[in-house]
C-alpha cells in the first residue's frame, strides 16, 4: 500500500459540498414536524394541491378540517367541498342608483365569511364618489362617517371581487394556489397559498386580502357551514378574496349571497348568466350598465348598472 | 339542361327542409328552457303587509259606521297619517282605499284587491318600477336564485302615505391601515 492511500484512508476529508448537503438535510430535518406532533400536522404538511387530491383524499382532508375546526371553535363545523353547478355562470349587478352606502353589506360579508375580526379584514370596501364627478375613483373615500346615509351629493360604490373571466391574480401566482372554477368564481387554496402576495399587486379593483396576523374570529361569530374553496377559517400567512358566498350559492337551494340578502334598499343583483330569464340578464338587457375599468380587459363578472 | 335544373330544385328544397327542421327544433328547445312569463294576477311571495299594530282588520272599528265619501282633513283618527311627496293634492283616502270593504285597497278600475296584494295598486302609476319589481330588479329580493324567491311589498321599504326612502345611520367605517397592528 502505498503512502497515499494510507493517508487518503486515515483523513476524514470534509469538502465543502459535504459539508452544505450535511448543513442542509440537518436543518430540513429540523423543519419537519416533530415525532411526537400529531398526525394532522404531518398530513397537512403532505397534503397535496386541491385539485390533484383523489375523492378519498379530499374526505381526508375535510374530516381532518373538520376536526380540527370544531376543537378550535368548541361546535360542530362543516367543510363542504361542493363542485360548481353544470350550465352556471355566476354573474352579480350592483344598482349604484340605489346603494345608500350603508355599509349593511361589509358587515354582513364578515359574518358570513369568518373574516378576521382583529386584525380587520373586509371583502368589500364602499366607496363615497361625487355626483359632480361621476365615476372618478381619485376622489373616492371610503372612510365616511356621517350620522345618516345617504348624503347630499354623493353616491356610492361598494367594490368586491369582480370575479373575472379574465382574472390577472391567477396568471401571476407562481404556485397555482389560485384559479378560475368552471362556475366562473375565482378561488384560494388556502392550505397550497404561500402568501407570496403577488396576486393582490396584480387585482386592479383590491379585492383580495392577506393575513398579517393568525386571524382573531371569536368562537361566538363563527359561522360553522363552510367551504374548503370558500369561507372556511384562513391561518396567518394566506390571501383571502370574495367567492359570492359559493358555500350557500353552489348547493341545490342555492340561497343569494349573504350581501344580497342584507342589503336594505335591494341594490344588488345575483344569477345565472347562462340562464335568460335572471334577473342578471334583465339587468344586462335592459339597463344602462357599465364594469369597473374595462379597458383592463379583466372581463369582470360583476356589472354596476344605474335602475333610473 | 333540364336535369340540372331539377337537380338544383331538389337540392334545394331539401336544404331549405333540413334548415326548417333546424330552426323549428332549436326554437322548440328553446321555449322549454325558458321560465313561462308570470300572468299579471300571480301571487309573489310576500311577507305580511306592515300595519301598524292593531290597526287591521279595518272593518272592525269601521263596520258600524257610515261612510263620508267627501274630501276632508282627518281630525279624530289616523292623525299619525299625512299623505306627504305622494300627490297629496290629488288625491285623498278613499282613492286608494275601499269605501265598501274597509279590509280591501280599490283599483282605478274598482276591483278591490287585498293589502298583500298593494303592488298591483302601487304598479297603476309606477308601471316602470312594477316591471322591474317582478323581475326582481326594483327591492329587496331574497330566498334562492335558482329557486323560490321572497319578494317585499312596496310598502314594507316605502311608507305608502310618505314613500321617499328614509336615510339610515351607516355602519363603522373600516380601520384605517395605518391603526392596524
Amino acid at each position: 500500500m502505498s503512502d497515499r492511500e494510507t493517508r487518503g484512508n486515515r483523513i476524514f476529508r470534509l469538502s465543502r459540498r459535504k459539508a452544505l448537503k450535511g448543513l442542509a438535510a440537518g436543518l430540513g430535518a429540523l423543519a419537519l414536524p416533530r415525532k411526537d406532533a400529531s398526525a394532522a400536522i404531518w398530513e397537512s404538511f403532505f397534503q397535496k394541491h386541491f385539485r390533484e387530491l383523489g375523492r378519498a383524499e379530499i374526505r381526508d382532508v375535510v374530516s381532518r378540517l373538520e376536526k380540527e375546526y370544531g376543537a378550535t371553535y368548541g361546535k360542530p363545523v362543516k367543510v363542504k367541498t361542493t363542485p360548481p353547478m353544470e350550465g352556471v355562470l355566476y354573474g352579480y349587478g350592483l344598482d349604484l342608483s340605489r346603494c345608500i352606502g350603508c355599509r349593511r353589506c361589509v358587515y354582513g360579508c364578515v359574518g358570513e365569511n369568518n373574516q378576521s375580526r382583529d386584525p380587520q379584514i373586509h371583502w368589500i370596501r364602499v366607496l363615497r364618489l361625487e355626483k359632480e364627478r361621476g365615476v372618478d375613483l381619485e376622489h373616492a373615500e371610503h372612510y365616511y362617517n356621517p350620522a345618516n346615509v345617504p348624503e347630499e351629493g354623493h353616491f356610492y360604490m361598494p367594490v368586491q371581487c369582480h370575479q373575472c373571466e379574465n382574472p390577472p391574480c391567477t396568471k401571476v401566482c407562481p404556485i397555482q394556489a389560485t384559479w378560475k372554477e368552471n362556475d366562473g368564481i375565482v378561488v384560494v387554496d388556502y392550505n397550497w397559498c404561500i402568501g407570496c402576495r403577488y396576486c393582490m399587486a396584480a387585482c386592479p379593483y383590491g379585492a383580495r386580502h392577506f393575513n398579517w396576523k393568525k386571524p382573531g374570529l371569536p368562537a361566538g361569530e363563527m359561522n360553522p357551514d363552510t367551504h374548503y374553496l370558500g369561507n372556511r377559517p384562513r391561518s396567518v400567512g394566506v390571501v383571502e378574496k370574495c367567492t359570492f358566498c359559493m358555500q350557500r350559492t353552489r348547493e341545490a337551494d342555492g340561497r343569494y349571497p349573504a350581501c344580497v340578502e342584507v342589503c336594505p334598499v335591494g341594490a344588488r343583483k345575483f344569477g345565472n348568466l347562462l340562464d335568460p330569464a335572471s334577473e342578471i340578464r334583465f339587468v344586462i338587457e335592459n339597463k344602462r350598465v357599465f364594469i369597473l375599468k374595462e379597458d383592463l380587459n379583466t372581463q369582470p363578472k360583476f356589472y354596476y348598472f344605474y335602475s333610473v | 339542361m333540364k336535369n340540372r335544373t331539377l337537380y338544383f330544385l331538389v337540392t334545394f328544397a331539401l336544404a331549405a327542409v333540413t334548415i326548417f327542421i333546424a330552426v323549428a327544433g332549436h326554437a322548440g328547445r328553446r321555449e322549454f328552457w325558458l321560465t313561462p312569463p308570470k300572468s299579471e294576477t300571480e301571487d309573489y311571495m310576500v311577507p305580511p303587509p306592515p300595519f301598524t299594530e292593531g290597526i287591521f282588520p279595518c272593518s272592525e272599528c269601521h263596520s258600524g259606521m257610515t261612510p263620508n265619501p267627501k274630501r276632508r282633513e282627518l281630525k279624530e283618527e289616523h292623525t299619525d297619517i299625512q299623505l306627504k311627496n305622494h300627490a297629496e293634492n290629488e288625491r285623498w283616502c278613499l282613492d286608494c282605499h275601499d269605501m265598501k270593504n274597509r279590509d280591501k285597497l280599490r283599483l282605478v278600475s274598482g276591483e278591490q284587491i287585498d293589502f298583500s296584494h298593494s303592488y298591483r295598486l302601487c304598479g297603476q302609476c309606477h308601471g316602470d318600477k312594477y316591471r322591474d319589481w317582478k323581475m326582481g330588479i326594483h327591492g329587496k329580493r331574497t330566498g334562492q336564485w335558482n329557486g323560490r324567491k321572497e319578494y317585499l311589498l312596496c310598502a314594507h321599504c316605502h311608507n305608502p302615505h310618505n314613500p321617499r326612502f328614509k336615510p339610515l345611520p351607516p355602519k363603522a367605517p373600516p380601520e384605517r391601515a395605518e391603526n392596524i397592528r
